[in-house]
């Protein structure tokens, strides 16, 4: 296994290489370094100078991709992208463009983050799954026919109508909780559980519908008439047989997401005013602070990989004859 | 399962759970979003929207929001009176007004009247009670060196943020620290945006901004070793201030965060090995002698400003503008400042939230940069018989209203080069006047700026000399005064215009081809609502559009080439004079001219209007001057360089417990001035935000309603035979 890990994490290189040089790209389609110079200094007295001096101080002034004026490897090596990138493999991701150490940030800011993400994924997985277990217990049934409306339904209604319905009810009209905001002094759950309620119910749609589609499938295996016949219950059956047996696909889904839920979520983040890693994305992509997007998009590269491969590792645990290579 | 329930390792849960939640329950409102604030300090709550700021640094910072908090913690040369209407500029950081000397080219002091004026030399003297806040850049040690100076990284991991520095100092501000500001103004180093036009006036700014381009940059470079020729420190408390020739606009920028002054330690302690890499920086920490000072700086959440107390004696005003006392304006005459002890700014990016909490009371204010009305007027005003007025949970709440008419305009200017619109004939002009007949601006307002702006009859916004109200006040070749009011001309006068362009019924006299004009409008600044308006405004006339949107730096693109028909554009007063508009119409400021990012966009040039604007620039406050902005406002009417104008107006509502709440247009230190009813806040607070019970119950009632039909299914399915 550990060689499979070791040649997996070698197939990372050009795949972080090839997403930072389409991030690169895409940005500065877009977006030049006179534009991103204008857009830091303010829409007035913005000389020529001034744009120059800041595009020193940040390190834009040099050529894109190709500096003709250098010699030798010089040509690609003193280029805005190749100073930028390389810097991103040793974990360097130096200054916002407000000047702001990202690192830093990343590091703050993740666990506001976390504090949102992991409640719901977790919360959210456990209701989906037992839901769609009592569905399954009941396939065939007009409770059935009916929860699947219910989840259709669910699904078709937008993620921003769980949010700001929630905040106007649950926060305006009922006042239970804040209906934004987030603080370490105190009471930190009272600013999760509107964010995290939304969050799970807003998933139970799509959630509990693809649960119940995989159980349905082991339901009708002969393992589990089997195990009805030996006098097994109804929920060591679900629990115990179809649970375990339906775990492969559900891992396939939820493992990958376990690392990605250091960078948050973008509309959670943003109406909750959650001080996480979504947010910061969000309002570095509105100011134009490239070397934010690109840190993020790196990182956020790296998480999904390893993600990936603990999708694969945990194959092996869930399902004994699964060997890696 | 019901005796599962009972189980006592299930109940002690539940009690748990319901003690956990109940301990939260009992400290004030359930939806208090506030950390509780220190006893016996009165904290005034208030947002930042809708990003935090980039800048702190006055050398680096140049916009409104970040002006906001740098305004409360320095305290520049000058600043504004803050109850007096036009605005009156005051001695703020300084003992007096500048004593200005001027001088010709062979250096002699010469009459204030001469022509030959070379250079003004500005001398400001410091207050001597001007000290600095208490911060570890100036504690020292016994031998009275500076306590926090580290050789490496590794020396200063142990501070993370300024709080972990237990010694602090103070010292009083003296006039090398406004020198010292000024030159990092200069040095390239810190990209200042504010180096390219200053260095057009101050005398050896540019040279020393050259020198120190050639400085390595390893470390801490100490600024006052190198010289500028001029900025000279006369003693402790007096330096001087060289500028080219005339420029009485000099003052008001001295009232700019810019000039705040910075002490070299300050710059040394936060130059120390490895701060950087921790945010500690002078951009995230500024360090000043004004009313407040930064306690703690989280970007992502919130700013807390608290009471310098090393700020010196600073009294609330004893007079005002006419009105002022009648609106009790004047209750706090003579009280000593600042009025609260500490402010928290919280980041919000939602509309719905902010509002949400500014009805609950968890805001004192709507906003301060901003009001953030707009997007709920509908929710909180309704149209009265006396126009629009408080809607009524707003006004039972006892909320109170601040419009502000900002020192600003937006406006949709003709490019003047332009060979269809552009141009000085007479035709041309016809042709732009139909278009601004047209352009119902008062109708825009009402629909799409639900009526907070002014339409501009000038360049020149009230609460600015040169703003004339009234019948003389009003642009004679677009409207009327009929009935003690401005009245736009008819359409049928438009049309007659346009027929004498050249363009009967929208179409060309010559060609027979209709009329398209092309408007460049931002992407994201334009709804299509909006659009399919100007459509049918210009449609009357026969004219058509043409739309072609982009986004901010492709737009920007478009105006600094001059490739673009109509555009649209905005400016917000830096100062409170007819220059600061009128400027945008100047010859040489034209982007085509001066290759520049100029504020001409229209690219007006007109010989006579630029001819008196030199003059109006250098010239002191008085009719002379007046009669010259007169004139030119007269040659941008006659010449009908922008389609329309307007003065955007924004609405505050502060709570019933905050007091001053009078808006500044120019100056944003006026966070001293504002009173908290601190018992009356809570009291409020409380009764506003009972939390509505019954929701849980039902909430609890459902989900087992939900639930008992398939438990008591699921048990019967587990004792139903085999048969069943």
């Amino acid at each position: 296994m550990f060689a499979y890990i070791v040649r997996r994490l070698i197939y990372a290189i050009p795949i972080l290489v090839g997403v930072n040089l389409l991030t690169f790209t895409l940005f500065f389609v877009v977006n030049s370094p006179d534009d991103m110079a204008a857009s830091q200094l303010g829409d007035k007295y913005v000389t020529p100078e001034a744009i120059e001096n800041w595009k020193q101080k940040n390190g834009y002034d040099k050529p894109l991709f190709l500096n003709p004026d250098a010699a030798g490897v010089a040509q690609i090596t003193d280029t805005i992208f190749f100073d930028k990138s390389v810097r991103l493999f040793a974990f360097d991701f130096g200054r916002s463009e407000s000047g702001r150490d990202i690192t830093t940030d990343v590091a703050t800011r993740m666990w506001p983050s976390l504090a949102v993400a992991l409640p719901t994924f977790l919360v959210g997985i456990g209701v989906n799954i037992c839901v769609a277990l009592m569905v399954v217990m009941f396939r065939g049934t007009r409770l059935d026919r009916g929860a699947v409306f219910v989840f259709v339904a669910l699904m078709s209604i937008s993620y921003l109508f769980y949010i700001i319905g929630g905040q106007f009810l649950v926060a305006k009209t009922w006042r239970l909780v804040p209906i934004s905001g987030f603080h370490t002094e105190g009471q930190v759950w009272k600013f999760l559980i509107l964010p995290v309620l939304v969050g799970v119910v807003a998933g139970i749609g799509a959630g509990a519908r693809w649960y119940r589609t995989l159980f349905l499938e082991e339901a009708n295996q002969d393992y589990v008439r089997t195990a009805r016949a030996k006098g097994c219950s109804e929920l060591s059956i679900l629990f115990r047989h179809i649970l375990p047996n339906a775990l492969i696909p559900i891992l396939t889904g939820v493992v990958v997401l376990i690392p990605s839920l250091f960078m948050g979520s973008l509309l959670i983040e943003s109406f909750f005013g959650i001080p996480g890693l979504g947010s910061y994305m969000l309002d570095a992509i509105n100011s134009q602070d490239f070397a934010i997007v690109r840190s993020m998009v790196f990182i956020g590269s790296i998480l999904y990989i390893i993600g990936l491969l603990l999708t694969d590792i945990s194959y092996t645990w869930a399902d004994p004859r699964v060997r890696l290579s | 399962m019901l005796s599962r329930l009972a189980a006592p390792r299930t109940r002690a849960a539940l009690l748990l759970i319901g003690a956990t939640l109940l301990a939260g329950c009992t400290d004030g409102p359930w939806n208090n979003p506030n950390p509780d604030s220190p006893p016996g300090l009165v904290t005034y709550q208030s947002v930042m929207t809708p990003l935090p700021p980039k800048h702190l640094d006055p050398a680096l910072s140049y916009a409104a929001d970040e002006s906001l908090f740098l305004m409360q913690i320095y305290e520049p040369p000058m600043g504004y009176h803050y109850l007096k209407r036009p605005y009156e500029l005051l001695p703020l950081g300084v003992e007096d007004f500048p004593q200005i000397t001027y001088i010709n080219a062979e250096g002699e002091i010469i009459d204030p009247q001469a022509e030959d004026v070379a250079y003004s030399v500005y001398e400001l003297t410091v207050r001597a009670d001007a000290r600095y806040q208490p911060h570890p850049a100036f504690a020292l040690d016994d031998r009275g060196a500076p306590r926090y100076l580290f050789k490496d990284a590794s020396e200063s991991r142990p501070y993370r943020q300024i709080s972990d520095f237990p010694e602090l100092g103070s010292r009083p501000v003296t006039a090398n620290d406004y020198v010292y500001a000024i030159k990092r103004l200069a040095d390239p180093f810190n990209a200042s945006p504010m180096l390219g036009f200053m260095a057009q006036y101050i005398v050896g700014m540019e040279d020393f901004s050259a020198r120190l381009k050639d400085v390595p940059r390893d470390g801490w470079v100490n600024l006052d070793d190198y010289r500028m020729d001029g900025l000279e420190v006369v003693d402790d408390r007096t330096f001087r201030i060289t500028i080219k020739g005339r420029y009485p606009q000099f003052s008001y920028w001295l009232a700019m965060h810019f000039f705040s002054p910075i002490a070299p330690e300050v710059d040394r302690f936060f130059h120390n090995p490895g701060f950087l890499d921790r945010n500690l920086t002078l951009d995230w920490w500024p360090v000043g002698s004004g009313p407040f000072m930064m306690v703690k700086n989280d970007p992502n959440s919130e700013i807390v400003l608290e009471r310098n107390p090393n700020f010196r004696e600073d009294y609330f005003p004893t007079e005002g503008a006419p009105g002022d006392a009648e609106q009790g304006l004047l209750e706090d005459a003579g009280k000593r400042l600042p009025l609260i002890d500490r402010a928290v700014f919280r980041l919000e990016k939602e509309v719905l939230s902010l509002w949400t909490k500014f009805l609950q009371g968890y805001y004192d204010r709507s906003g301060e940069s901003h009001g953030n009305t707009n997007r709920v007027f509908d929710q909180a005003f309704v149209v009265g018989p006396n126009g629009v007025e408080l809607g009524a949970e707003l006004a039972s709440h006892g909320i109170t209203v601040s419009p502000d008419v900002k020192p600003a305009i937006y406006y949709y200017g003709f490019n003047m080069r332009d060979p269809v619109l552009g141009g000085y004939t007479e035709e041309r002009r016809k042709l732009r006047r139909a278009l601004q007949i047209a352009f119902d601006t008062e109708e825009y307002l009402k629909i799409f700026y639900k009526g907070n702006g002014i339409p501009a009859q000038s360049p020149i916004p009230p609460g600015i000399p040169g703003f004339v109200e009234g019948e003389a006040g009003i642009n004679p070749y677009v409207y009327d005064w009929v009935d003690g009011a401005p009245k736009r001309k008819s359409i049928e006068h438009a049309k007659q215009l346009l027929t004498e362009a050249g363009y009967p019924n929208g179409r060309d006299a010559r060609t027979g081809e209709p009329l398209k004009i092309f408007i460049d409008v931002q992407s994201q600044a334009i709804s299509s609502t909006s659009m399919n308006w100007m459509d049918r405004a210009f449609g009357r006339i026969g004219v058509q559009v043409e739309y072609r949107p982009a986004d901010w730096n492709r737009t920007r693109e478009k105006l600094l080439t001059g490739n673009t028909q109509i555009f649209s554009h905005g400016w917000l007063a830096d100062y409170p004079d007819p220059e600061n508009f009128l400027f945008l119409l100047y010859g040489p400021e034209s982007p085509l001219i001066c290759n520049c990012d100029g504020a001409n966009n229209a690219s007006y040039e007109r010989p006579e209007y630029d001819d008196l604007f030199r003059q109006m620039r250098v010239l002191p406050a008085g009719e002379e001057r007046d009669a010259l902005v007169a004139r030119m406002v007269d040659l941008y009417r006659e010449d009908a360089v922008w389609l329309y104008g307007f003065y955007p107006k924004d609405i505050y509502l502060n709570n019933p417990w905050v007091h001053n709440n009078k808006r500044h247009g120019i100056s944003k230190n006026t966070l001293k001035y504002v009173r908290i009813d601190d018992d009356l806040r809570e009291r409020k607070r409380e009764e506003w935000n009972q939390p509505v019970i019954w929701p849980l119950y039902a909430m609890s009632a459902l989900l087992v309603a939900l639930l008992l039909p398939g438990i008591i299914a699921y048990r019967r399915r587990l004792r139903a035979t085999a048969r069943q």
